[in-house]
């Protein structure tokens, strides 16, 4: 018995010992391994994450869900929008003009291949933008005021209107990419829509390298049409996005050095960036991160007593908005304007509307909204009753394991019970609340699907849109029916940024808005990126020389000019 | 012995059966609405195109037909080896999906199943005669074993994986690897494997441990135990005796622990972002992916079903009361 003790020691013993042993020698040896033994070398690889929280399993561009990159990396959009200028860049077109009051034409460059090498041409873009007509695909409302595509010559493509709106139509034009066409035209309608497109064929920089459970590899294409027409170069040679299992496995690794850039929500990363651990952030001090979308609290307009105004505006009084933004988050957010517009739009807020009608925090105010909307607490429970006396019990729900926004709504709850609204805040799964939000069967909700986009009429799309459907996919979650409002939001897609009615009609809507309170913006959830410059540096940041392009590998930013991060980051010496 | 494992094989293959419906029921009956979340995801935002398309993923989820044909249908299909189409992958196939994960789980399971449980009972026993050992390994194996999966498995991530720097802490192999037939890919996988292994094995070591040494206890003081020594038996006879009776309730209980040390194990892939079916199940729940779902449980009943037949089989083999009982029945 003495001697099988000592074998089992010492089995257990060799097999800890060649374990921890193979980490080092491992360690040693990657920088050195040669690229052709299936490895990734460190100095040409960008390791990724923050888009996937599954293992990728589709490459469609058509389809929202697609594995990080497809659009940006594989597929690409005619224009690019520049946040900054706050206009469109041309990229797969060389130019895109007006050429007719109802006519726009794109003229695309000259030397852009699929990366099958056949040439990206009109053709190419008229099917892309005829694939609206397959119903299921998500933009086929285009062809509501799209009449026709014409592909006048390989580089020129006319597009006529029925109905000209301008900023839905550029938001179109960087939104979505161009397929080709030699390969999609094989297949069926329903398969547009279903396949999973494996190995995609693009324009982009990159081709798809492989893809397991926990990652997805791109590798750096020979010939991308930029290098030539625009003098830009992606650096990295690979790019590995990791799946995330969870965010604390993307802070280790993060910390490890072996994660270049984390699009992940890091909670408490302000002290990783105070702290010396070689991780940084857009801004070096509160609010770190960029603004990526508004977070809205969302009240089910079509249930009493959220289909009246004044307790809808009485519930924007009661939130304490900065204790979400400093308690819940340690300041790496920032609270919204009252408006929502996010600040890349701070130009379209028209100040005076914004500063008569707008809301704050002020529980005071709340209450005397109340009573004067005739909410009183006539059963004594400490909680006011509808003026018909019914009793309000209100339940607010956001996905179990959003911890940030859990706490956020714990915070709101308590704002709405201290101005003597009863609501108590709960946390159904994710899929839960994505059912009761489409079918509309709940009270208080919170969304950020309005995100930053070349157009302030994306975001007023999302708050007014009608007709009211049984089942709310996108937009308009509150259910809210304004036909005057929704009059307004296409007027402004068709009205051109440069027109003077442009502005006003924003303000016609921040007007309504702010007194409707339809929806009640809380703050600017951040556009959450920590990067390690151990091996890449000249990160996108607010120092003064460093690029300002989104530092971000979200599906949707690529287009928003982030794909230029990877011709600007460079490998540390 | 015939009827012994025959009517073992009945009561295997009801509970398979029923193992099987449940697993078809429970997410059929979990609210929510898998098309819907199709619909939702693929960002269906012409009214238009909402019939079509619930009609489409329906035929594709075979959800358009009447439930007790879907029960027949899924019996069917489960003999060819379909189990349908994953809502939250789509449209990659369930059974690729899981082909892709139960290795990584396997190569969990197995080994800290099987090691913790030679292990825990090789210390366990002789914790029970060694007041040194009884009085350290005893007190460890309780911290041990009331350790949940998942804070072990966070310490071990912290400490041999983020401090110490031994281990990486996530993934199944390196991310700047592909999977080769190399002595270099194959000791990275071993280092990927081995914290949430460890994190497995010490939990369930700890549990044995104790119980290995409680039992040779009680078997020290039985009586035959006694009438042995008093014979003149030397102390090594007995204590084989004693050790090879205290196996007994251990294996019946590995067979019970199955249950839990796979739940455990799902939870440690969580931690150690582990590429296995844990983070699919959690994923499938959230997504109410009800044929990722069936898949996986699938799995899991087939291969708790298997491993306490063999368990059975084991039990015939190591006590002989089982095979004289048998052979006295059957004459």
């Amino acid at each position: 018995m003495r001697g099988r003790w000592k074998y089992l020691v010492a089995v257990l013993a060799t097999v800890l010992l060649t374990a921890s042993a193979c980490p080092a020698k491992d360690d040693a040896a990657s920088p050195a391994a040669p690229a052709g033994a299936g490895q990734y070398p460190r100095n040409e690889t960008l390791y990724t994450s923050g888009t996937q929280w599954g293992p990728p399993n589709s490459w469609n561009p058509i389809i929202p869900g697609h594995a990080m990159g497809t659009v940006g990396l594989v597929y690409e959009p005619l224009f690019l929008f520049d946040p900054q200028a706050i206009k469109l860049t041309p990229w797969l077109a060389e130019k895109g003009e007006w050429t007719g009051a109802k006519e726009y034409t794109v003229t695309l460059r000259d030397g852009v291949a699929w990366s099958d090498g056949k040439p990206l041409t009109a053709e190419d873009v008229k099917y892309t933008v005829e694939l609206g007509k397959i119903k299921a695909v998500p933009y086929s409302p285009l062809w509501n005021w799209l009449s026709a595509a014409d592909a006048v010559d390989a580089r020129t493509v006319k597009f006529t209107f029925s109905d000209v709106r301008v900023q839905e139509w550029e938001n179109w034009l960087y939104e979505n990419p161009i397929v080709p066409k030699h390969v999609w035209s094989a297949r069926s309608e329903a398969d547009i829509t279903t396949t999973a497109n494996e190995k995609p064929i693009g324009s982009g920089p990159y081709q798809y390298e492989t893809h397991s459970q926990d990652r997805m590899v791109w590798k750096k294409k020979d010939a991308w049409w930029a290098t030539k027409a625009l003098n830009l170069d992606v650096k990295p040679k690979y790019i590995v996005d990791i799946a995330n299992s969870s965010n604390e496995v993307a802070m280790g690794l993060l910390l490890q050095g072996k994660l270049d850039i984390s699009n992940n929500f890091l909670p408490g990363v302000a002290n990783l960036v105070n702290g010396n651990f070689g991780i940084t952030t857009y801004y070096p001090e509160a609010p770190y991160m960029l603004s990526a979308n508004t977070a809205m609290l969302i009240p089910n307009t079509t249930k009493a007593p959220m289909s009246d105004a004044a307790f809808r505006r009485a519930m924007a009084y009661s939130v304490d908005t900065t204790k979400i933004v400093e308690g819940v988050y340690g300041k790496i957010v920032k609270a919204s304007n009252p408006t929502g517009l996010l600040p890349v739009w701070d130009q379209f807020v028209d100040q005076t509307v914004a500063t008569q009608n707008g809301f704050k925090f002020d529980t005071a105010q709340a209450k005397k909204i109340l009573a004067d909307g005739g909410y009183k607490d006539t059963n004594g429970d400490g909680f006011v009753e509808t003026p018909d006396g019914k009793a309000i019990d209100l339940k607010l729900i956001v996905p179990s394991g959003w911890t940030d926004w859990m706490e956020a709504s714990r915070v709101i709850a308590a704002g709405l019970q201290a101005s003597g609204i009863k609501v108590a805040a709960e946390f159904p799964d994710s899929g839960a609340v994505d059912d009761a939000r489409t079918a509309g069967k709940f009270d208080l909700l919170i969304n950020n699907w309005a995100g930053l986009s070349n157009t302030p009429w994306t975001y007023y799309n999302y708050v007014f849109q009608m007709p009211v459907q049984a089942q709310q996919f996108g937009t308009n979650f509150e259910r809210y029916a304004n036909p005057q409002a929704w009059e307004l939001v296409q007027k402004l897609a068709r009205t051109k940024t440069d027109d003077p009615a442009y502005k006003t009609t924003i303000g016609e809507l921040q007007k309504i808005q702010l007194t409707e309170m339809p929806l009640i913006p809380l703050w600017y959830n951040g556009m959450w990126s920590q990067v390690n410059s151990t091996v890449w540096t000249n990160w996108p940041s607010a120092a003064a020389n460093a690029p300002k392009d989104f530092p971000c590998t979200w599906n949707n930013l690529w287009e928003l000019g982030a794909i230029k991060m990877l011709t600007e980051i460079k490998p540390a010496a | 012995m015939r009827r012994y494992f025959g009517r073992k094989l009945f009561i295997y293959a009801l509970t398979f059966i029923v193992a099987v419906t449940i697993n078809w029921m429970v997410p059929r009956f979990m609210p929510g609405d898998p098309v819907l979340r199709m619909l939702t995801r693929t960002s269906v935002s012409n009214p238009d195109a909402i019939a079509p398309m619930r009609a489409y993923y329906e035929k594709v989820f075979g959800l358009d037909v009447p439930l007790w044909k879907q029960y027949l249908n899924y019996w069917a299909e489960l003999f060819q080896g379909n189990m349908g189409v994953s809502v939250w992958l789509f449209p990659t196939p369930v059974t690729d999906v899981i082909t892709g994960a139960v290795p990584y789980t396997l190569a969990l399971l197995l080994p800290s199943i099987l090691l913790s449980w030679w292990a825990g009972n090789k210390v366990g026993a002789l914790a029970a005669r060694r007041k040194w050992l009884d009085n350290s390994v005893l007190p460890a194996s309780y911290v041990l074993t009331a350790t949940p999966y998942m804070w072990l498995g966070i310490l071990l991530a912290w400490s041999l994986g983020l401090v110490a720097g031994l281990f990486p802490i996530a993934g199944g192999y390196s991310f700047d690897r592909q999977p080769t037939w190399s002595a270099a890919f194959l000791a990275d996988l071993l280092a990927h494997w081995i914290l949430p292994f460890l994190s497995l094995f010490l939990v369930a070591f700890g549990g044995w441990a104790i119980g290995m040494r409680n039992l040779i206890i009680y078997e020290l003081e039985a009586d035959y135990a006694s009438y042995l020594e008093a014979l003149g038996a030397p102390r090594r006879l007995v204590r084989r005796y004693a050790f090879r009776n205290a196996l007994l309730p251990q294996l019946t209980g590995l067979a019970l622990q199955l249950g839990v040390i796979v739940a455990g194990a799902l939870v440690t892939e969580i931690v150690f972002g582990y590429p296995g079916l844990g983070s699919l199940i959690l994923n499938a729940i959230t997504n109410q992916d009800y044929f990722l779902l069936q898949g996986v449980f699938l799995f899991i009943v087939l291969g708790v079903l298997i491993a306490n037949f063999a368990i059975d089989v084991v039990y015939v083999l190591v006590d002989p009361r089982t095979r004289i009982g048998m052979q006295g029945g059957s004459a």
